[in-house]
């Protein structure tokens, strides 16, 4: 090593010969080590650097799949199959008239009207070959004409083009399975139904729909029928509780323990526990909030009310975190200031510290909140899985959370179910990407340099 | 050399520590911070519209000094304080003393600008509105104004008092915390270090201010730089390791001191 070194600097010397050789060889030695040095640095960087690009590339491989796969799946819940017909809403049959009162429109019997209807069109031979026919046709297809009726009651006795829900598996069918061959052809369809339907689809009567029905519907065991529209409203109040209680709750709770708490050990117990309540697992929230709140306070099972409850419990620790993350960033030479102008520790707060905080308690609060509308285990102890058909009202009335519903439904049988379940997918993906924009925007709208 | 890095036992302080009209004094003051003695027996008048410089080395307990003068340290939950500060013959560390009407007295401006993150305007009105001083929102920018004049600022930002005082240059920023401190009306003002992030230019502008200022306050200002006690100040005090050292006339501070650390500090032997 040493004999190599010297070699070089005498190939220097005899370039640049003003130098004194004791000088050059020190100066070349050093020179030479860093550069050994440099290629080696230069290799952890670069290998570090595809570490990174790699892990994130693995990252957003994983996202596209994820997405593209929920997406291919639960874009189908959005489109409903249905078949135009004109129908004639015949007032012997119904037994009713241009004045019938709603109750009398609400009792009518259309559900045989429409098997009248297409037992006439297609003349089944058998009792078997109507039940097939009859099959075909969705529940849901009596209560459109009868809304139809209660919106227009002059409708009576006229002859009426409608676009009639079709049933699951003729959705089905006729989204996915048309195209397959004879052999792997849906066997939940028999021949004779699927001559009806290919006579139909000859026609250009049967079609699919945007599915409005997913989005004004709640829960319901027929899933043409089946919506989320009680899950969100479910969810917007559980969140509304939510947010009022923990945001206040959690902000006055941060304030306390960062500016006025004496130091000591009771507040240090305190500030402990908080930051262990943020790790305990979300069921054993469900479990507390089913003793204390359903047991010992009466709160009735089931409503956004006491899921809000519970889901408070869940993510005040986020909050209380995030808040007092946010005001110990408050440079304390704007306290200083305030507090040298005379402000009392009361306007030294509400004047600079929560302003200046408030950004970062708001972003903490809407990923808390975040979290919370995806959260499900611990609704399930309190009873928000229940079957709920009614959209709720207010925060008393029993209902359901979409989580809650993607869960309910990814384990109904149905494959018309298992779109609805990526569907739904799809659209509290959709509420938690606003969310978490928001969050962003709001910050760097409040964010103030100093 | 040695004997600078010793604390120096039953010390009293050289010179002329007391004043004939005294706005501030400090009887025996001692500060700890937890079981560290950071000021040792410190006794020292500031008189009134007087401008005092506190200098010495680094850690010597200047800013500590300055800072029990408006109770700043109060915010630091393990500094104790004994011995008295009167504020005209009052006792500031008093058993019913309220420090938001004293740090409307005694106010502070720091070593670093420290703005609010708010306009030019309500920088200056904030310590008149928290402490209902204008009556109406005339009277308010009447204030405003001649804290700004003061300040020596007005001119450059009366066309953007509400645009944000953090956009201010580092120089005009400080002009803008003086003008704050002074829109209150204190009595006394304490500077701690007020030129220390300033350019030349800057400074020299601060410290005309601090000469125009006298007429109408107390000032005691903490300085590193030994040259700018000498301009502003009319008394020097000295303090070294804790302990006053020595006070005197500033002329006479730097031509002839009378203690031997201070004519080792000044002369650049330590410090």
């Amino acid at each position: 090593m040493t004999d190599i070194k010297k070699n070089d600097s005498h190939e220097k010397k005899s370039n640049t010969s003003t130098e004194s050789n004791t000088m050059t060889t020190t100066q070349l030695t050093t020179r030479e080590k860093v550069e050994l040095s440099l290629g080696r640095r230069r290799a952890a960087e670069t290998r570090f650097r595809l570490y990174g690009m790699a892990s994130v590339f693995f990252g957003m491989l994983c996202l596209v799949v994820l997405f593209t796969d929920i997406a291919s799946k639960g874009t189908g819940a959005f489109k409903q199959t249905s078949l135009t017909t004109e129908i004639v809403l015949d007032s012997d049959y119904l037994n009713l008239n241009k004045e019938s009162t709603i109750d009398e429109i609400r009792f009518a019997n259309f559900d045989g009207l429409i098997k009248r209807h297409f037992a006439k069109m297609l003349k089944p031979k058998g009792r078997s070959a109507k039940r097939e026919l009859f099959k075909l046709i969705s529940p849901g297809a009596s209560w459109q004409l009868q809304e139809l009726l209660l919106a227009n009651p002059d409708a009576i006795d006229t002859s009426v083009s409608i676009e009639l829900l079709m049933d699951d598996d003729v959705d089905q069918w006729f989204k996915h399975d048309r195209e397959l061959a004879e052999g792997h052809m849906n066997d939940r369809l028999s021949d004779q139904q699927l001559v009806w339907l290919n006579s139909w689809i000859e026609e250009g009567k049967l079609d699919t729909h945007f599915n409005t029905l997913f989005f004004t519907n709640g829960d319901s065991r027929e899933p043409e029928l089946a919506g989320i529209h009680g899950a969100i409203k479910g969810t917007l109040l559980t969140l509304m509780v939510t947010l009022i209680l923990s945001f206040p709750i959690g902000v006055a709770a941060a304030i306390y323990l960062e500016e006025f708490a004496p130091r000591n050990r009771m507040t240090e117990i305190v500030e402990i526990n908080i930051n262990n309540l943020a790790a305990v697992p979300s069921i054993i929230f469900g479990l507390l909030g089913m003793a204390i709140f359903i047991n010992i306070f009466g709160v009735s099972r089931s409503t956004p009310l006491l899921g809000g409850l519970v889901l408070t419990l869940m993510t005040l620790p986020t909050i209380i975190i995030s808040a007092r993350a946010a005001i110990k960033s408050v440079p304390p030479s704007i306290r200083e200031a305030a507090y040298g102008l005379g402000a009392s520790k009361n306007q030294v707060v509400f004047h600079h510290v929560l302003p200046l905080a408030m950004p970062g308690m708001l972003t903490g609060t809407i990923l808390g909140m975040a979290q919370a509308l995806g959260e499900t285990a611990p609704l399930l102890m309190i009873g928000m899985v229940a079957f709920v058909v009614d959209v709720p009202g207010f925060i008393n009335d029993p209902s359901t959370v979409l989580p809650v519903q993607i869960f309910l439904w990814s384990d109904s049988p149905e494959r018309a179910f298992l779109e609805r379940t990526s569907g739904a997918i799809l659209v509290l993906l959709s509420f938690l990407v606003v969310m978490n924009t928001t969050a962003v925007i709001l910050r760097r709208r409040l964010e103030r340099r100093w | 050399m040695n004997t600078s890095m010793q604390h120096i036992e039953n010390h009293i302080t050289t010179g002329i520590p007391l004043s004939d009209k005294p706005k501030l004094s400090a009887r025996n003051v001692d500060v700890f911070y937890g079981d560290k003695q950071a000021i040792h027996d410190v006794t020292l008048d500031i008189g009134a519209n007087e401008v005092i410089a506190l200098i010495g080395p680094s850690g010597c307990g200047k800013s500590t000094f300055l800072r029990t003068l408006n109770r700043m340290n109060d915010t630091i939950d393990i500094c104790s304080i004994k011995g008295e500060i009167l504020l005209d013959d009052e006792n500031i560390y008093g058993p019913d003393v309220d420090t938001v009407p004293l740090r409307a007295r005694v106010g502070m401006v720091f070593q670093k600008p420290n703005p609010f993150p708010k306009s030019i305007y309500d920088n200056v009105a904030y310590g008149p509105r928290i402490h209902g001083l204008a009556q109406s929102r005339v009277e308010l920018d009447e204030t405003v104004e001649k804290s700004l004049q003061r300040a020596g600022l007005w001119n450059e930002v009366k066309d953007r008092l509400h645009s944000p005082g953090t956009g201010l240059s580092g120089g005009q920023q400080q002009r803008l915390c003086i003008a704050r401190t002074i829109a209150v009306d204190p009595e006394v003002i304490l500077m701690d270090e007020p030129c220390s992030a300033l350019d030349p230019i800057a400074t020299a502008k601060i410290e005309e201010l601090i000469d125009d200022l006298r007429e109408k306050y107390t000032i005691a200002i903490v300085t590193h730089s030994m040259q700018q006690a000498a301009r502003v100040s009319q008394r020097t005090a000295y303090f070294h390791l804790g302990q006053l050292i020595e006070v005197n006339p500033t002329k006479q501070v730097f031509t002839t001191p009378q203690h031997e650390l201070t004519e080792a500090y000044i002369t650049g032997r330590f410090g």
